[in-house]
């Protein structure tokens, strides 16, 4: 295992009491605010110690309360990215990526820094000053900063959460590609289940203080019982390839067979995609629908149905593109009769899934 | 400078030396000090930070008396000293002392608030990166609280120069030892006659402190700019 938490920590009246194991890839330690998230990962860097137990990265224990092993922070070597980046305001961009390196140096060496800052694309700021940077150039070299520091995991912690929408569409690619290329293992803080979806190789579910849910994403972003923050949120992850961009801006992707198409999306033809398909913009229809102006319409069968205190369920369905998740009202969910086993189609409208729900295929899951 | 006479250029340039020696040697203590007081929990940490103000609030009266009563010729410690060749009293070191002791709790002031200003989540990250505390400190906090060291050290120096009722207490008032520019001040008040060379040293010394206060604001701008746009 590339990772194994087991932790026990009391703030105040909040009691943590979190244990997982994680393979490589990104496992996203996901739940709202206050489930302890950022607790966990300040514990595995050494920033917090906790009351009791075990933390393991790469076979390497650096806590363990039962055998009084608790190495400080500084020889842990896991690559921290803060939520607010944390740039040394008085070095420059250079001394700041070097800053982690120079004291990887004595042990072994870390990635080429060029290869790192190619990646990045940061190559023009260096001699600038972490004042004069965007939010989304600072956060850029953060990465770097971390990952050159020669780090056996990263920690990330809501990395996007202070950018706006444009700059967390700029960085989120970032990610992926460290997960694809570079294959760093990431434990990714969020409580954004498009972030979720788009990077997980596994998902870890933190609720008060405990891990509520914790297996590999695919299976539990296409389950309805996974349903942690808001029920809003649901929404399940399909893998496809784009088979081709038609003349009248759509694009056609192969999803287990089926068609499926979407407004244009910049990968070329015959690239993987992973898409994640918000469960409030699928409709459900016992009937093949006719005359509709949607162009997507999955038939399918009913393999689980979750009702909550309020008046919506969500209703996940078996098709040949992988399981849906469809938002719908109980009312309308009694109406068609759904139960499990039960027929019926999903109905997708092409311009429901944003281009934030489009991204890289990441490892088969 | 020919219009200072020879007995007033002594005690200019002793009370330069004895302010210098002050602040210099105080200073990596009263860094370490304000460290302390700003980042570390302990109990007793209030009494650390009573101690560290006690000569602020006591009469200089009063913490002269008490030096004199430590380090005196007649007192154990003071003789114990003695035996191993170190005498501060009536020397000119101990008016070093008396104003080291002085100035310390106004230096640790300033540099404590320098280094309250430092984000702990900087001194957090470098450590992930694998400094360890000693270094997290050489690279990240030292060169943040420049300015602030600058100011308490400047600050230091003022109160050094101008120290008075501490040092005629413990070291007493000898042209050539330990007559400083206040104490000289002093004794030409007291003789008829000399209210012009009392004169000519207040202007000397508002000129010092006014250079020195100047000299600080300069390279606080520098160092504020080192960390701004480029």
């Amino acid at each position: 295992m590339t990772l194994s938490v087991a932790v026990q920590h009391d703030t105040g009246a909040f009691h943590l009491d979190a244990r997982f194991e994680a393979p490589a890839g990104v496992t996203v330690l996901f739940g709202r605010s206050g489930s302890g998230k950022t607790s966990v990962i300040n514990a595995l860097a050494g920033l917090i110690q906790p009351k009791s137990g075990r933390i393991a990265v790469q076979d390497r224990v650096v806590f363990d309360s039962a055998r009084g092993i608790d190495l400080p922070p500084h020889r842990r070597r896991l690559g921290y990215i803060f939520q607010d980046a944390r740039l040394f305001p008085h070095l420059s961009v250079r001394q700041n990526l070097d800053y982690g390196r120079w004291f990887a140096r004595k042990g072994r060496q870390s990635d080429d820094a060029t290869r790192v800052i190619d990646f990045l694309g940061i190559g023009a700021l260096l001699e600038r000053k972490p004042a004069t940077l965007s939010g989304g150039e600072k956060q850029r070299v953060a990465i770097g900063r971390a990952l050159l520091s020669g780090p056996d995991l990263l920690l990330a912690d809501e990395p996007l959460a202070s950018l706006d929408e444009p700059r967390k569409a700029e960085i989120l690619p970032y990610f992926e590609r460290l997960r694809d290329e570079l294959s760093v293992p990431i434990l990714y803080v969020s409580h954004n289940p498009a972030e979720v979806a788009r990077l997980a190789t596994t998902v870890v579910v933190l609720q008060d203080g405990r891990v509520m849910r914790h297996g590999p994403a695919a299976d539990l972003l296409g389950d309805p019982l996974f349903v942690p923050t808001s029920i809003r949120a649901v929404g399940a992850v399909l893998s496809a390839t784009v088979r081709r961009h038609h003349d009248d801006g759509l694009t056609e992707l192969d999803v287990g067979g089926a068609a499926m198409f979407l407004p244009r999306v910049a990968q070329p033809v015959g690239q993987a995609l992973r898409i994640r398909v918000p469960g409030q913009d699928v409709i459900l229809s016992r009937a093949r629908p006719e005359g509709l102006s949607a162009l997507n319409i999955l038939p399918g069968r009913v393999t689980g149905i979750r009702t909550g205190d309020g008046p919506g369920a969500v209703i996940a369905l078996d098709t040949v593109a992988g399981t849906l998740l469809a938002r719908v009202t109980r009312r309308s969910a009694e109406a068609l009769d759904l139960a499990e086993g039960v027929a019926c189609h999903a109905i997708i409208k092409s311009l429901a899934i944003a281009p934030e729900d489009i991204g890289a295929p990441g490892p088969k899951a | 400078m020919d219009w200072l006479g020879p007995e007033e250029w002594t005690a200019v340039r002793l009370s330069l030396r004895v302010a210098l020696w002050a602040t210099l040697l105080s200073l990596p203590l009263g860094v370490f000090t304000a460290y302390v007081l700003s980042r570390w929990r302990f109990p007793g940490k209030q009494i650390l930070n009573g101690l560290v103000h006690l000569p602020l609030i006591l009469p200089p009266v009063v913490t002269g008396y008490i030096l004199l009563m430590t380090l005196g010729t007649n007192a154990p410690l003071g003789a114990a000293l003695a035996e191993i060749g170190i005498v501060f009293a009536f020397r000119w070191q101990g008016a070093a002392l008396a104003a080291g002791i002085m100035a310390f709790p106004l230096m640790v002031r300033a540099i404590r608030l320098s280094i309250d200003a430092v984000d702990p989540g900087l001194e957090q990250a470098a450590a992930t990166l694998g400094a360890s505390r000693l270094w997290v400190f050489l690279t990240v906090t030292l060169p943040l609280i420049l300015p602030g060291i600058l100011a308490g050290a400047v600050l230091a120096f003022a109160k050094a120069m101008g120290e008075f009722g501490a040092t005629i207490t413990f070291v007493s008032n000898i042209p050539g030892q330990t007559q400083t520019l206040p104490s000289a001040v002093y004794a030409f008040l007291q003789v008829p006659g000399g209210e012009n060379a009392a004169l000519r040293l207040v202007l000397v010394s508002v000129f010092i402190a006014m250079s020195a206060l100047l000299l600080s604001e300069a390279l606080a701008r520098r160092a504020s700019a080192r960390l701004g746009a480029t």
